[in-house]
């Protein structure tokens, strides 16, 4: 205040820091001692020491804020973020930083937030363009080659993104550095993201196969970039997949309604990108041992199913075996059976031979037996011989020769007078027939009509030989024959009279009166 | 020859190729396949195998950073997040 630089231009005094500091401040409390104001909490924070501090904000400003321990107790409801409400307090100033902020004695609720109502309102609009639309949304890769990653180069998102990254599945990582925060934000984001989806397929920089958009927690003002249409326009063009990690979990951006996936943490996202390696590989030599597995089951039943066919086939070794095995053991048994039947019939023969007696024993032997018959024979025709001698002779004793000699000698004389007498009875008999049979010849023979033919007369017959005994069995013109003495002739009845008397005499020749 | 059959395998993704590897196992155990083919199924799942795991293995990482210059062209850069 006392110094003035000689050659200032002006008279105007000169303040120190502190001076103004100090004017300012009287005049903001006392301008400002008691006011009502309405805003969104945001930043709230409540210290150790039982003070809050927050800030109030709408969409054009932000007023810092705190509320000392003694008024905090008494407030009627819990501050929180993105509360709309109304605060009663004083403003004061902080002259160590420039800054001023208000003292809040009393809070109340004011409602939806602002912020909040305009998010809302926002999100309505894009949802009915169909940005937001279920089948807008594409399957993300399952193993990308290379991941783009829009976030800030520097904090604890990108690292841990590409911590997970490599724990999980090594990439090819390409990071799109942007400022997650602030006025410039949004636009930052969005050019990232087109300018991934511009990159051109086997280009210099390779085309990411999917996108992650990431940012860590913060305040919604700290997120707002998120919520804006130039962002949310580019996710839901860009032609590859895109994963929105914005904010903590319970933060939800409009990013989140237009991204293919919503992770909530940016670790989350790099685990949504790649599969674990270890696990596909645990997957392939799976398939890998399946597949041998598999193939080598097939080929054992196969070969299985065969042997059980073959064996059902026969072994043509093994039957061949058996049927030369029974040849074997039946030629066997043929041999042996011809040379023990042979053997058999050879003993039975031999004892059969041992049986038989010999011709010559048996001559002598039936020599000896006819000998000995013989023997008998002769004894018992000697003593029949014998006995027939001895009864001969008392028969000859009884016999007396003299009384057969006469009655012999009686007989003899009967038997020759009878012989006599017999011979003369029979030649006197014999001599009385032959003369009968002497007269009865004559007697025929006078009677035969041969004897009337040879005194003149002719027998006439007919044709059939039957005599013709009356003139009146005959007829003009018959044929006759005619019999005489010394033969036949024929002739025809009617041919004269004259033998007709002859012949009438002829036909009588058995008449007894002719005699 | 085979070569030629199994030509296609090596454009294949990492997922399309264990996704026919499986479906060839998943046949093969229910018998689906004659033995001939069987056989043709089992080269097929193998080739199907190697590209699988050629492509598990490889698995570096790799971190770079776009960097955008004065005209816009884009290239990129070796990045270390630590630094």
């Amino acid at each position: 205040m006392i110094d003035t630089l000689p050659d200032s231009p002006s008279n105007v005094p000169v303040f120190s820091v502190g001076e103004l500091s100090q004017a300012v401040k009287r005049t903001i409390e006392g301008t400002f001692e008691r006011v009502r104001v309405r805003g969104e909490i945001s930043g709230f924070k409540r210290h150790s020491s039982g003070h809050l501090y927050l800030s109030l904000k709408d969409d054009q400003a932000v007023l810092a804020a705190v509320c000392w321990r003694g008024s905090a107790a008494r407030l009627s409801i819990q501050p929180e973020d993105g509360m709309e409400v109304i605060c009663v307090g004083r403003l004061t100033t902080y002259p160590g930083q420039s800054k001023y902020q208000l003292i809040i004695d009393q809070m109340e609720l004011a409602g939806e937030g602002a912020l909040l109502k305009l998010l809302e309102e926002r999100r309505r609009k894009l949802a009915a363009e169909g940005l937001f639309a279920a089948e807008r949304k594409r399957a993300l890769p399952y193993l990308p080659r290379v991941i783009g990653v829009v976030t800030s180069p520097t904090g604890a998102v990108i690292r841990d993104i590409l911590h997970r990254l490599a724990d999980r599945f090594p990439r090819h990582v390409l990071v799109w550095p942007v400022a997650v925060q602030g006025e410039t934000s949004a636009a930052q984001v969005a050019a990232a993201i087109r300018g991934f989806n511009a990159l051109p397929e086997g280009g210099a920089v390779p085309r990411p196969d999917v996108l992650i958009v990431a940012r860590g927690g913060g305040s919604l003002e700290d997120l707002w970039g998120f919520n804006e249409e130039i962002v949310v326009r580019a996710v839901a063009e860009s032609g590859i997949p895109v994963i929105s990690a914005v904010g903590h979990e319970t933060d939800t951006t409009l990013i989140d309604f237009a991204a293919d996936r919503r992770a909530p943490t940016p670790t989350a996202a790099a685990e949504m990108a790649v599969p674990v390696r270890a696990e596909l590989e645990l997957a392939v030599r799976n398939a890998d041992l399946r597949l041998l597995q598999a193939l080598n089951r097939g080929l054992a039943d196969r070969r299985k199913y065969l042997d059980a066919l073959a064996r059902a086939l026969g072994d043509p070794q093994t039957l061949l075996g058996t049927a030369t095995q029974r040849l074997d053991v039946a030629g066997e048994r043929l041999g042996n059976g011809i040379a023990a039947y042979l053997r058999q019939r050879r003993a039975d023969t031999a004892a059969r031979a041992a049986r038989l007696t010999h011709p010559r024993q048996l001559l002598q032997a039936k020599g000896r037996d006819l000998a000995a018959q013989g023997r008998a024979l002769d004894q018992a025709m000697t003593a029949a011989l014998h006995r027939q001698q001895a009864r001969q002779e008392r028969i000859a004793a009884r016999l007396r020769p003299q009384l057969i000699s006469a009655e012999l000698r009686d007989v003899g004389e009967r038997l020759r007078r009878a012989s006599l007498d017999l011979h003369n009875c029979t030649g006197r008999r014999v001599q009385n027939a032959a003369d009968r049979l002497a007269a009865q010849g004559r007697l025929l023979e006078s009677f035969s009509f041969k004897k009337v033919l040879e005194r003149g007369f002719v027998l006439v017959r007919d044709a059939d030989d039957r005599p013709v005994m009356a003139a009146a069995a005959t007829e003009s013109g018959q044929a006759v024959s005619l019999e005489f003495k010394d033969g036949k002739i024929t002739a025809v009845v009617g041919a004269t009279a004259a033998p007709k008397r002859a012949a009438v005499k002829a036909l009588k020749p058995t008449q007894g009166s002719l005699l | 020859m085979s070569d030629d059959k199994h030509a296609d395998i090596a454009a294949m993704s990492f997922e399309q190729a264990l996704a026919e590897l499986e479906a060839i196992v998943s046949k093969l155990e229910k018998g689906e396949i004659g033995l001939e083919d069987s056989i043709d199924a089992y080269e097929r799942g193998a080739k199907l195998k190697d590209h699988c795991e050629a492509k598990l293995k490889d698995a570096q990482l790799k971190v770079e950073r776009i960097k955008l210059g004065p005209d816009g062209a884009v290239s990129a850069e070796p990045f270390d997040p630590a630094s």
